[in-house]
């Protein structure tokens, strides 16, 4: 793990705070390398505002621009920031509580012991 | 920091440790508190399965089976995609405790990273990617 790997959760998780830049991010997932004109025309934003949100996505290593046609700039997703925050949130969806307590009623309900709770 | 590596559970069970054992790594067992139906081929190597009726499933390969104490296997990564090579290691121990079994249930592996070379291929995949679309783009529109 990168010492970085903190400040890159942080940037992921205030990028995908806000809801234009989560439908931005959706956007180039589902449909690839876009233009901000492209996207304003995709999405309920307007240009201003897209190229803002990009501007800060780029910054935080979410997207990057790239020359498309026309000498227009393309946006790339890029994933590989998402996959460190993943990390945490993978950890915390991993729910072991859930299945545990589970265990527990099976044996009870299987070959009830005498044993008080002690956990 | 705040980024886990491995989620650990201590539980103090009334029964033996023979009895956790088949709950762990049997079929019957997994479907009755784990999964809502399951398999399990209990070798290193042998192929675990779960299904729930949420239509969840999940597959494990079973690493280490030194029974009554130490059952392992690996799984895939919760949230990843579902051919993501990387997978977390869960291994339960059972130690006796008095008439009862402690169990310890430890899942590792979620701070590994791709490294650097898995980030160039990766962005070098999905580069490739771009050229050979945009080169089956041109072939088409050429016929």
């Amino acid at each position: 793990m990168p010492p970085d790997a903190e400040a890159i959760a942080e940037q992921v998780f205030a990028a995908l705070a806000d809801p234009s830049r989560r439908s931005i991010l959706a956007a180039l997932a589902a449909g690839g390398p876009a233009t901000a004109t492209d996207l304003a025309a995709r999405l309920p934003i307007t240009r201003q505002a897209i190229a803002k949100h990009l501007a800060l996505l780029a910054e935080a290593g979410l997207v990057t621009a790239e020359p498309g046609e026309r000498r227009r700039v393309r946006y790339r997703l890029r994933s590989a920031p998402m996959r460190v925050a993943q990390q945490f949130l993978a950890a915390l969806a991993r729910d072991w509580d859930g299945p545990l307590s589970a265990l527990k009623d099976h044996l009870g309900s299987t070959e009830p012991g005498e044993r008080k709770e002690s956990a | 920091m705040a980024f886990p590596d491995r989620i650990e559970r201590t539980l103090e069970l009334a029964h033996p440790p023979a009895a956790v054992w088949a709950a762990l790594t049997t079929s019957e067992g997994l479907a009755a508190w784990f999964g809502n139906e399951a398999g399990i081929d209990l070798r290193p190597g042998g192929t675990a399965w779960m299904k729930w009726t949420d239509g969840a499933a999940a597959e494990m390969r079973v690493e280490r089976v030194e029974e009554p104490a130490v059952f392992g296997f690996t799984w895939h990564i919760y949230g990843l995609p579902e051919d993501d090579p990387r997978r977390t290691y869960v291994e339960f121990t059972l130690e006796p405790d008095g008439p009862g079994t402690r169990l310890t249930v430890v899942e590792s592996g979620f701070a590994q990273l791709p490294e650097d070379a898995y980030r160039k291929a990766y962005d070098g995949n999905s580069q490739g990617w771009v050229s050979e679309l945009g080169e089956l783009a041109a072939y088409l529109d050429a016929a």
